[in-house]
């Protein structure tokens, strides 16, 4: 703001700023460092990932093995450190691709209206209707497990949900008159879709697109499970633990440390959606 | 509980602070030291613009104060008793038994999946006043009371089967049902049809009448409030300004605000601009026999058909104001005008050039020049664009203005519509009603168009901020020779700024007549008993006003 005549504009701008609260900043902070473990994580790792570093297996925690070692002996916490590239990268990549093909096609659907609308609905629709560990278990089957086939697949099982979610939310904003006005000035659904409606539904669509990342992380992490994910030496954080789920009943560090990182993840994207910083903006 | 006796005021409010805390932690007063008496049977009526206070200190009557406010100091005595002080227990047990209230809209007030009578006799049963039986008893006699049609019956119908005004009439029924020493009217008849309007509030006034109950009248219409209220209490920023017996602030008001409603209502008569030389002879605006409607279409019509065979010409510099009830067709008008709602038979003439009904057909050129603003400016405004950011998109759409080149046009569009140039980094949320009504007409004059239809842009309006709008609308058009096609339900406001009226009932144009001789010239009955209706500040008008019964029959939807 440059100039101030109005006396009454002094007072709200005086508080303007961002809040963020606490639960928002840890659950930030949480996801920032694994997004650094990610890319940094192979520099600092005591052993490469595939190594085995002794033939004790499931041992308990030591100077040594920060996390234990695994079913094979592997050092547990350099695997997690590599586990956390593929779970981050492949569950961001994915629901990125998600999220973002579903909220432009059902803002355009809410747009456009008629045939588009009701034959593109019905078509997602009956994808959704597919159970979607079985089309991803399909999938990674028939054309092979790699990561951007894994990437795709789990976008794809995720997209229709992202679009009826971001449709609903559209085409209630469709109906406002500030829309109408648009329309009546001449504007085209591009214009329409993304400085009109976006705005309108971007906090909604960003708290599904948390919840959304975590359902991704559970699903590479079942087809990981199922031995369909990321492929050995290397290992996301759930084919770490389907590795070594026979060290649950000796209570081994190397079960219990991927389960942490997963639930760590999660949780905190979770937590950070919820309490995004909102601009403090005071009516007077 | 002490003993009235009869000079004691069955209300008494003293000093009443109410407060509430912003999301920065400020603390802001809403009302600030409030004193007033209401003595038994006596109807003292709230007026205020919104923002005023005045339903704020209406629901204090009840110890409620709404989500994030708080009684922060005063007396609030009811019947000797302190609601002010008293806990949320004794309030609840003192609520639709001692103090009860009537929404603004029954319509939302109501559960629309339960049986009305069964809604109306609930506060019987919470407080256990009365057996079942006898509470619906009670409850048809408030019907027969009330005026209802089938007061036998009607309590079996759901919302939805009745009409606007009749659920008002139910909603009062449920808030009298627990013989109340007091009862809230909460801007009763603000969202009725004139028509509807007249019935409701003579029900409303005999029952009072009747069981001598006090109330307090909440709204924003002088001269609803002259029909019904005993005082006047005016209220401004949380403050009293003015109280009066209702006759006195009619004929004699003290302060200037009272001055500025009053002179609300005696609009400054429009006078029609001198058309210019060239004595344009194409209308800016032709109609021809045009026909619109809703649905999906079969054999190229659509099922409910809105709009019949509309035919009416707008010469330029002229205003045409469109006036009738909810569902005569008025807004559908200025849609299938705007290309929003194509028409599916006859013409839309702008400037002499014949329109494509389809918006997506018709040029950038002839968009530019017709413009359309709306009844509610919160939800005409973009909440997630800066006023900057609304008012410059139509410069770069039509003008292709950027940069600089547009910031300077939207200060000067701001001022057009006299607002400091600093809003325009404010969000919408941020702005007061009248200031984002002048921000959609500087939208729609950032277009420079030649013809603006405007649907109900006062409606939605306090009275003084309403004929505020008015005046600065007559001044642009002076200065940008600008034409109007303006829908109102308000006959004073369009007879503050049009030329000619056009009367619409159910879909069709019945008459058409100069908008200042309204009164004498109307010959349509329709006509007539639409412009009876509409209330003056005169609180012998009820009482004196005849309509004839069958022409109430035929035309109002009660």
């Amino acid at each position: 703001m440059k100039t101030l005549s109005n006396p009454l504009l002094l007072i709200s701008h005086a508080h303007h700023g961002y809040a963020f609260n606490k639960v928002g900043r840890a659950g930030l902070a949480v996801i920032i460092f694994w997004g650094l473990i990610a890319i940094f994580g192979p520099l600092i790792e005591p052993y490469p990932p595939g190594q085995i570093a002794s033939y004790d297996i499931f041992t308990p925690v030591s100077a040594e093995h920060w996390m234990g070692l695994d079913y094979l002996g592997h050092d547990v916490f350099s695997r997690v450190l590599m586990g956390a590239r593929y779970t981050v990268g492949i569950a961001l990549a994915s629901v990125f691709l998600a999220c973002t093909g579903g909220v432009i096609l059902g803002m355009i659907a809410a747009v456009a209206g008629g045939l588009f609308d009701m034959i593109l609905s019905r078509l997602l629709d009956a994808f959704n209707g597919i159970p979607s560990l079985l089309f991803g278990l399909v999938a990674v089957a028939a054309v092979g497990s790699s990561i951007p086939v894994l990437v795709l697949t789990l976008a794809a099982i995720y997209l229709p949900g992202s679009y009826r979610f971001a449709r609903a939310l559209a085409v209630n904003v469709n109906t406002m008159d500030f829309v109408t006005v648009a329309r009546a000035r001449g504007e085209k659904t591009p214009y329409l879709i993304l400085r009109e409606i976006f705005p309108n539904i971007l906090g909604p669509v960003l708290a599904d697109l948390g919840l959304r990342f975590v359902f991704i992380v559970l699903v590479l992490s079942g087809l990981s499970f199922l031995g369909l994910g990321v492929q050995p030496p290397n290992a996301d954080w759930g084919a770490l633990v389907r590795e070594n789920v026979e060290g649950l009943s000796l209570g081994a560090p190397a079960i219990i440390f991927p389960c942490i990182a997963i639930a760590s993840l999660t949780i905190s994207v979770n937590l950070f959606i919820d309490n995004l910083p909102t601009k403090i903006r005071d009516r007077s | 509980m002490k003993e009235l006796s009869q000079t004691d005021p069955l209300v008494r409010v003293r000093d009443l602070k109410i407060g509430a805390t912003t999301d920065s932690g400020r603390s802001v007063e809403i009302i600030k030291g409030v004193s007033f008496d209401i003595a038994p049977g006596e109807i003292v009526a709230l007026i205020g613009e919104s923002g005023s206070g005045k339903t704020t200190i209406a629901l204090s009557m009840m110890g409620h104060a709404r989500t994030g406010c708080e009684i922060r100091g005063g007396e609030i005595e009811i019947a000797g008793r302190d609601v002010a002080q008293m806990s949320e227990r004794a309030r609840a047990a003192l609520r639709g038994v001692d103090v009860s209230y009537v929404p603004q809209s029954a319509a939302a007030a109501f559960n629309p999946s339960k049986r009305i009578l069964d809604q109306v006799i609930e506060i019987s049963a919470i407080h256990k006043l009365m057996p079942k039986a006898k509470a619906e008893a009670k409850a048809v006699e408030l019907f027969r009371a009330l005026k209802l049609p089938d007061p036998d019956t009607i309590g079996s119908r759901f919302p939805h089967q009745v009409s606007g005004g009749q659920l008002q009439r139910l909603a009062a029924a449920m808030a009298l049902i627990g013989d109340p020493k007091l009862v809230i009217f909460d801007e009763p008849t603000t969202a009725l049809d004139v028509t509807t309007q007249i019935e409701v509030l003579r029900a409303f006034r005999s029952v009072m009448e009747l069981g001598n109950i006090a109330g307090i009248y909440v709204s924003h219409d002088l001269a609803v409030v002259a029909q019904i209220a005993d005082r006047i209490v005016v209220l401004k920023g949380g403050e009293i300004q003015e109280v009066g017996e209702t006759q006195m602030i009619l004929d004699a008001p003290e302060h200037p605000y009272t001055k500025e409603l009053l002179a609300a209502f005696e609009p400054v008569r429009h006078e029609a601009l001198p058309i210019s030389a060239r004595a344009e002879k194409t209308p800016i605006l032709k109609v021809q026999n045009l026909w619109a409607g809703y649905g999906p279409k079969r054999n190229g019509e659509p099922m409910a058909k809105v709009l019949r065979n509309i035919d009416f010409s707008l010469m330029e510099g002229r205003n045409l104001g469109v006036i009738g009830e909810s569902g005569s067709g008025k807004s559908t008008l200025a849609r299938a005008i705007a290309g929003i709602l194509p028409a599916y038979r006859g013409d839309v003439l702008i400037d002499g050039h014949q329109m494509p009904p389809e918006l997506a057909k018709r040029r950038k050129e002839d968009l530019r020049q017709t413009q359309i603003v709306f009844q509610l400016a919160d939800t005409a405004l973009n909440p997630a664009q800066s006023i900057g950011a609304i008012l410059s998109r139509p410069l770069a759409f039509y003008h292709g203005m950027k940069g600089a080149q547009a910031e300077t046009r939207v200060i000067e569009l701001l001022d057009m519509v006299r607002l400091p140039a600093t809003l325009r980094y404010r969000l919408p949320g941020e702005l007061s009603g009248g200031q984002k009504q002048r921000v959609n007409l500087a939208r729609a004059l950032a277009a420079e168009p030649r013809l603006i239809l405007c649907d109900e842009i006062t409606s939605a309006l306090d009275t003084v901020v309403g004929a505020a709008v008015i005046e600065l609308m007559k001044e642009l058009q002076r200065e940008l020779k600008l034409s109007y096609l303006f829908i109102s339900h308000d006959l004073s406001t369009v007879e503050a700024i049009c030329d000619d009226v056009l009367v619409m009932y159910k879909g069709e144009v019945v008459e058409r007549m100069a908008a200042d001789k309204m009164a004498s010239d109307a010959t349509h009955p329709y006509s007539r008993l639409l412009i009876s209706s509409v209330p003056k500040l005169d609180p012998g008008w009820l009482d004196g006003l005849e309509q004839d019964p069958e022409l109430i029959a035929r035309f109002a939807n009660r």
